[in-house]
């Protein structure tokens, strides 16, 4: 990523065409791909996990249920009874997030969700979703949470553009949150991983200098481990939330 | 013995309440954010998401209407606001809620 003495930070986050020729004529990027193998992993680990469907489970089985029952239990817990309707949803949505987030920890390989395009598309599918359902739910209704309940009526133009934007921005921030964490840590490394480079041409001084940013490293990538797993988290529980609100009556 | 009973009937009880849609009367409304860091993680976004959506709707606005730049600084403003509001909801205490929504 350093070429030379320069610090090219953010070239791991650009797209080029790959499989060749044929990446090239149907503009395949590194992105859907690493989509297509976050959904394959996810789908593998469950298949070959449930596999056996044994009534002791094995350590792969214990480990498909775990995942099956920590979401299960924040969508229903959140959501309520009906958050069994939206369980599919965000079981997919938080272990593509997981597995996008931990795929780019793998040294060479791409991160989608460090693209805002990519959040912003799994945060505008949320936010529209929420909004079908609460309108199916609340009907009408619905535009009366634009009002906060109490307030002198005087207020109201103040107060319904503040309510309307509160709610606008819940898409943004859902996805500048996954995005620039994603960004913030993989910078990181890159940054520190020069640092390293750069310190190794100033002879023996430098070569025992660059112990500390490897080192920095290796605590970033337990840090970026902790991310990955909170932003999925994150995602998901707010998906939670929103359609919590979206089912309330 | 006795104990194992009440607690099976306890358990029995609400999982009679669960089936029939019926949340256990304890659950909280913020009871949502289990995790401390979930709650740190959030709350400078949802700040920033606010002045985000406001700069960018007053931006869209300017340019449909072709003014200068009185939607992007009203709604800049507003979407600083709604930003904060966002941040008072997510850390007010509970039952200072103002609306069930």
């Amino acid at each position: 990523m350093a070429s030379g003495s320069s610090i090219d930070v953010l070239g791991q986050f650009e797209l080029h065409p790959v499989l060749g020729g044929l990446g090239e004529a149907v503009r395949l990027s590194q992105s859907p791909v690493y989509m297509v193998i976050a959904c394959a992993l996810v789908l593998a680990f469950l298949f070959y996990g449930m596999k056996p469907a044994a009534v002791v489970p094995g350590r792969l089985q214990a480990a498909a249920e775990i995942c099956y029952e920590f979401v299960r239990n924040l969508a229903v817990d959140t959501i309520g009874p009906e958050g069994t309707t939206f369980f599919p949803f965000i079981f997919a949505l938080f272990f593509f997030i997981l597995a996008g987030n931990y795929l780019g920890l793998i040294p060479h390989s791409f991160t989608f969700t460090s693209h805002i395009a990519v959040t912003f598309a799994l945060a505008i599918m949320v936010f529209v979703i929420s909004i079908i359902v609460s309108l199916k739910v609340q009907g009408f209704k619905f535009f009366a949470h634009f009002m906060p309940a109490g307030a002198p009526v005087a207020l109201a133009p103040l107060l319904v553009p503040i309510e309307i934007l509160s709610f606008l921005s819940r898409p943004v921030s859902l996805s500048i949150r996954l995005f620039a964490n994603m960004v913030a840590g993989h910078v990181m490394f890159d940054i520190f991983a020069s640092f390293v480079i750069m310190l190794a041409g100033l002879g023996f001084i430098g070569d025992v200098l660059a112990v500390g940013p490897i080192v920095i490293n290796i605590a970033l990538i337990g840090l970026e481990l902790l991310v990955g797993v909170l932003q999925a988290y994150v995602f998901a529980i707010l998906t939670c939330i929103y359609l919590r609100e979206a089912v309330a009556h | 013995m006795t104990e194992d009973r009440t607690s099976f009937e306890d358990r029995l009880r609400a999982a009679q309440t669960r089936v029939a849609g019926k949340q256990p009367a304890e659950q909280q409304p913020d009871s949502e954010d289990k995790s401390i860091l979930a709650l740190a993680a959030r709350a400078g976004s949802e700040m920033l998401g606010g002045l985000i959506a406001g700069v960018l709707i007053g931006w869209g606005l300017d340019r449909w209407f072709h003014y200068r730049a009185l939607f992007l600084v009203v709604f800049a403003l507003l979407g600083g606001c709604a930003g904060i509001l966002n941040v008072w909801r997510l850390v007010k205490p509970p039952g200072t809620d103002e609306r069930e929504s």
